[in-house]
């Protein structure tokens, strides 16, 4: 009897895993597989693929994260490591820098909306020091590029405290021993930081790396309230294809396809993470 | 030299990242009139217009209170199913172990966008479509392996032996549980608990996919947000932004731990 009580422990949470992820998950590829005439095929696959749509959302989630995921990793780096330093008053700017964790996707897009809207502070700046005379119109499907650059800014402001979290853990995590052997030896900070503190950071870059780019094919929320689908981007259309066309074979096409994508990077992210153990 | 710069560091780091949450929090107590007076910045007077008719007349109240009661609902059910999973993780040594831990990592990366059209397929058959419990059981399901993550690393912080040394004095192995473990780990376990809320609270598009008229917050906001001008908007942003910066400002001090997490 005994030994059955650590699977009775762990078998309610798996229960509801199965029922509420892993039956709809099954009912997502069916949606997916299923044609408009009811059999099983992959028309839905066929058409999304090949559709305007989806090339489009594909390539602006691909550029997006291409652009935000490197620079957030270089600003969380140079955050991280400034805080890591511990000044009098650190914990306070610790806070501030998380802040953006606490907020939904659509609150910081709205927060971004602040600044960049045509009566926003930017414009309004402008404007009072007669640098224009009307307002620069950062939105509407004839300002693409401009839109772009403001999602960008935006996603870049809202998920960088995400990866200066997981670099602040993994520098905690460094014995300060290392470094003050090495400053012992005469180590000048450029190489203590090249020499030790990046290469035992490499876990928790590679993590923070593999995380943030599962997650940027999910960006949804700040987009679809700046720009809706001006810019379309992969969850957007899902989004889109469920609640505005009320198809919801392809809307799990879409979701299916973002899943696939999500769990290659996850098994990578897992993998690596896994891999430092199993060398040491 | 060494302070300069950090006070020039940090003044940069606040211009960053607090510049946008005060614009949002100024212009959303800021007269329509004023706001779309190009020529002031700061407004002369405030009001609290917005964001009154936003909760009374417009019904985003409603809304409040629906978030409010999913995410409670979530964390209550996340934590029954989740806690005891934990403790069997990190208090026995059983076949299948790394499998199950294996599962819940694999879940908590999973984009739960993913089952929300088949959910909502579902519930319709189950008459449950549109009700406040669809989308708590859906949150749930986002909650729970979270729940069970930080549920263990708060559980291996307490020494075995202290539950032993109760067993020792006539108590059941669940009593010690109950009586000394789960007192020992509560300041944990509410941290986590109060991420679970932030995260439920936060969560848009499976609620907006799963609801018509009992929308939780975001989903009532990402539905208007488009029909509303501006100072509407950034009301809106400060209805939802409020209740989550106070929550993260409490448990602020296990954010780096809840993200070192990831690591193991």
């Amino acid at each position: 009897m005994k030994r059955f009580i650590p699977y009775l422990l762990c078998l309610p949470a798996i229960i509801y895993l199965a029922i509420f992820i892993g039956y709809p998950l099954i009912q997502a590829f069916v949606l997916a597989f299923t044609s408009r005439s009811g059999g099983i095929s992959l028309e839905n696959f066929r058409y999304i693929l090949s559709s305007q749509g989806f090339k489009e959302a594909f390539l602006n989630t691909i550029i997006i994260s291409g652009i935000v995921i490197p620079l957030q990793i270089i600003l969380a780096l140079l955050l991280s490591l400034f805080i890591n330093s511990r000044f009098k008053g650190y914990t306070m700017l610790l806070y501030i820098i998380s802040i953006p964790l606490a907020l939904s996707e659509i609150t910081a897009g709205l927060m971004g909306y602040s600044i960049f809207s045509s009566m926003g502070f930017l414009n309004k700046l402008l404007l009072t020091m007669g640098v224009t005379d009307k307002p620069i119109y950062f939105f509407g499907y004839a300002y693409k590029f401009r839109e772009f650059i403001v999602i960008i800014l935006s996603e870049l402001w809202r998920s960088t405290s995400l990866v200066f979290v997981i670099l602040l853990a993994g520098l905690q995590a460094i014995d300060r021993e290392y470094t003050e052997a090495a400053e012992v030896d005469g180590a000048t900070p450029w190489q203590k930081f090249s020499k030790i503190t990046l290469p035992l950071l490499r876990p928790s870059l590679l993590s923070a790396l593999l995380l943030r780019t599962t997650f940027a094919f999910q960006i949804f929320g700040n987009i679809w309230i700046l720009v809706g689908r001006d810019i379309p981007v992969l969850a957007g259309e899902a989004y889109y294809w469920q609640t505005e066309i009320r198809n919801p074979n392809y809307a799990s096409t879409y979701a299916i396809i973002i899943a696939a994508i999500t769990i290659i990077f996850a098994f990578l992210y897992l993998r690596t993470l896994r891999s430092p153990h199993l060398e040491s | 030299m060494r302070k300069f710069y950090i006070i020039l560091f940090s003044i940069l780091i606040l211009a960053w990242f607090l510049t946008p949450i005060l614009l949002t929090f100024l212009y959303a107590v800021t007269p329509e009139s004023e706001y779309y007076n190009p020529d002031k910045i700061i407004p002369s007077s405030l009001t609290f217009k917005h964001i009154k008719d936003l909760l009374i007349i417009l019904g985003a109240w409603k809304s409040v209170i629906i978030s409010v009661q999913v995410a409670l609902i979530s964390i209550v059910l996340s934590f029954i199913l989740g806690i005891p999973a934990s403790y069997a993780i990190v208090r026995y040594a059983f076949k299948g172990k790394d499998s199950i831990r294996l599962l819940i990592l694999l879940t908590r990366t999973f984009p739960l966008m993913v089952v929300a059209v088949p959910l909502l397929t579902i519930y319709m058959r189950l008459n449950l479509n549109d009700t406040v419990i669809s989308v708590a059981l859906a949150h749930t399901s986002m909650v729970l392996p979270f729940m069970v993550l930080l549920g263990s690393s708060v559980i291996t912080t307490i020494p075995e032996t202290f539950e032993e040394a109760a067993m020792v004095d006539g108590l059941s192995r669940f009593q010690a549980v109950i009586r000394i473990t789960l007192p020992l780990a509560l300041p944990g376990l509410t941290a986590a608990s109060i991420i679970a809320f932030v995260m439920s609270w936060n969560e848009v598009f499976v609620s907006a996919i799963l609801t018509l008229t009992n929308r939780t917050l975001p989903a009532y906001v990402i539905n208007t947000a488009y029909a509303s001008t501006d100072v509407y908007k950034f009301a809106s942003g400060v209805i939802m932004a409020v209740p989550a910066m106070v929550f993260i400002f409490f448990v602020r001090k296990y954010l780096v731990v809840v993200w070192g997490l990831s690591l193991k």
